[in-house]
């Protein structure tokens, strides 16, 4: 019991580190080139706005979770 | 990090710790966690219209995480779910109809106050009894071992003679919801509560979860962690209509909802595991502290006259 906790607390701690790494680079890349377009895109076309914001944070919760569950599979070493 | 769109400069480090912990509280009580989002927006300087939109999106984000990882292990009724997302979305509009309604008459803000303190305080005075006396009781034998398998998910309550009562109402049109082993309930009474939570949503901004998930659990007689999974499929409907509705009026700014929510993917996969870990009377006692805090929020309301 207290192996598997163990195993699973440093899986964790892996994943959590090479997802800071992901996200670091995605707030550089995606966040500061989307950045203007969608300030444009809210200053001037709100309901294009209001689709693309629903669409980019639905995609980013799909995007997400696939990568952190691939990620702890991987880390721990068996595909569930 | 500057957000041009609120014209916030905000540290990004701070939104993804924000995110993670309203990730966690959401993935484990089914709630949207609007009551912590919106302060720690306006902690920084973020303006109130756009703290209310901004939080809005990234609950959608983090729902749609936390009802995905609860769908795989049974814990989402989909049926339910569409029904209340209907009842929500009607009882968000009346409750924002009601505060224009309560704002020509010029006293919004003390009716409004009052009746959210007495019915959060209620709750969580309800809540505390319930499942601290269903717990005393020990009808459940098994709580120390993990809640995966469905038997161990139904749960045992205090309360339950009632909620039975209640699902004998006959009012037609009665409908089954296998997956939370409900064999007949009134359509009406599902729409009634997601109503009801719906208006409060309307009247105090963000999900109402608060008050939602005690409802499933206490009125409709779902199972815990099926309506902590369904309030969560629940909000991701509710919550993407208020995000096109705010977005459209220029409340959103989605760059902050993007970063807050890579917290919130790590935060929600953790409280949906710890769920497996509690029986339905211990997440329920473990709820109780939310709708205190949201007295705290009103009360606090009304000692400054500005919404925090």
């Amino acid at each position: 019991m207290r192996r598997n906790t163990t195993k699973s607390l440093r899986a964790f701690a892996i994943e959590l580190a090479v997802y800071s790494i992901l996200v670091v680079i995605y707030f550089f890349l995606v966040l500061h080139l989307l950045g203007g377009w969608l300030f444009y895109l809210e200053a001037q076309h709100r309901y294009i706005y209001a689709a693309v914001a629903l669409l980019l944070i639905a995609g980013q919760a799909v995007a997400l979770d696939t990568v952190t569950t691939l990620l702890f599979r991987f880390l721990r070493g068996r595909w569930r | 990090m500057f957000f041009p769109i609120s014209n916030a400069d905000i540290n990004p480090i701070y939104l993804v710790v924000v995110g993670f912990i309203i990730g966690i509280l959401g993935g484990f009580f089914g709630v949207g966690g609007s009551f912590i989002a919106g302060p720690a927006l306006r902690l920084m300087g973020v303006n109130w219209n756009y703290a209310v939109g901004t939080d809005l999106a990234h609950i959608v984000g983090k729902s749609i995480v936390a009802a995905r990882q609860h769908r795989t292990l049974g814990n989402v009724d989909l049926k339910l779910g569409l029904i209340m997302a209907l009842g929500t979305i009607a009882g968000a509009e009346a409750g924002a109809q009601l505060i224009q309604a309560l704002k020509r008459a010029g006293n919004v803000n003390t009716v409004v106050s009052f009746v959210a303190i007495v019915v959060y305080f209620g709750i969580a005075v309800f809540m505390l009894w319930e499942s601290g006396t269903t717990l005393w009781s020990g009808k459940k034998s098994s709580q120390h071992r993990t809640v995966k398998d469905k038997a161990s998910k139904q749960d045992h309550s205090v309360f339950g003679p009632v909620t039975q009562m209640i699902q004998r109402l006959r009012i037609w049109p009665m409908i089954s919801l296998p997956t939370s082993g409900i064999r007949a309930i009134s359509l009406w009474t599902i729409l009634l509560v997601a109503f009801i939570g719906g208006i409060f949503s309307g009247f105090l901004g963000g999900g109402a979860g608060y008050i939602r998930m005690p409802s499933m659990v206490y009125v409709l007689g779902i199972p815990t962690h099926l309506a902590v999974g369904t309030d969560l499929f629940e909000i991701v409907i509710s919550a993407s209509y208020g995000t096109i509705t705010h977005a459209i009026k220029g409340n959103v700014d989605i760059l902050i909802a993007l970063v807050m929510h890579t917290g919130a993917v790590i935060g929600a996969q953790i409280g949906v595991v710890a769920t497996q870990y509690f029986a339905g009377p211990k997440i329920r006692l473990a709820f109780v502290p939310l709708p205190l805090i949201g007295v705290a929020i009103v009360v606090y309301t009304l000692i400054t006259g500005q919404k925090v």
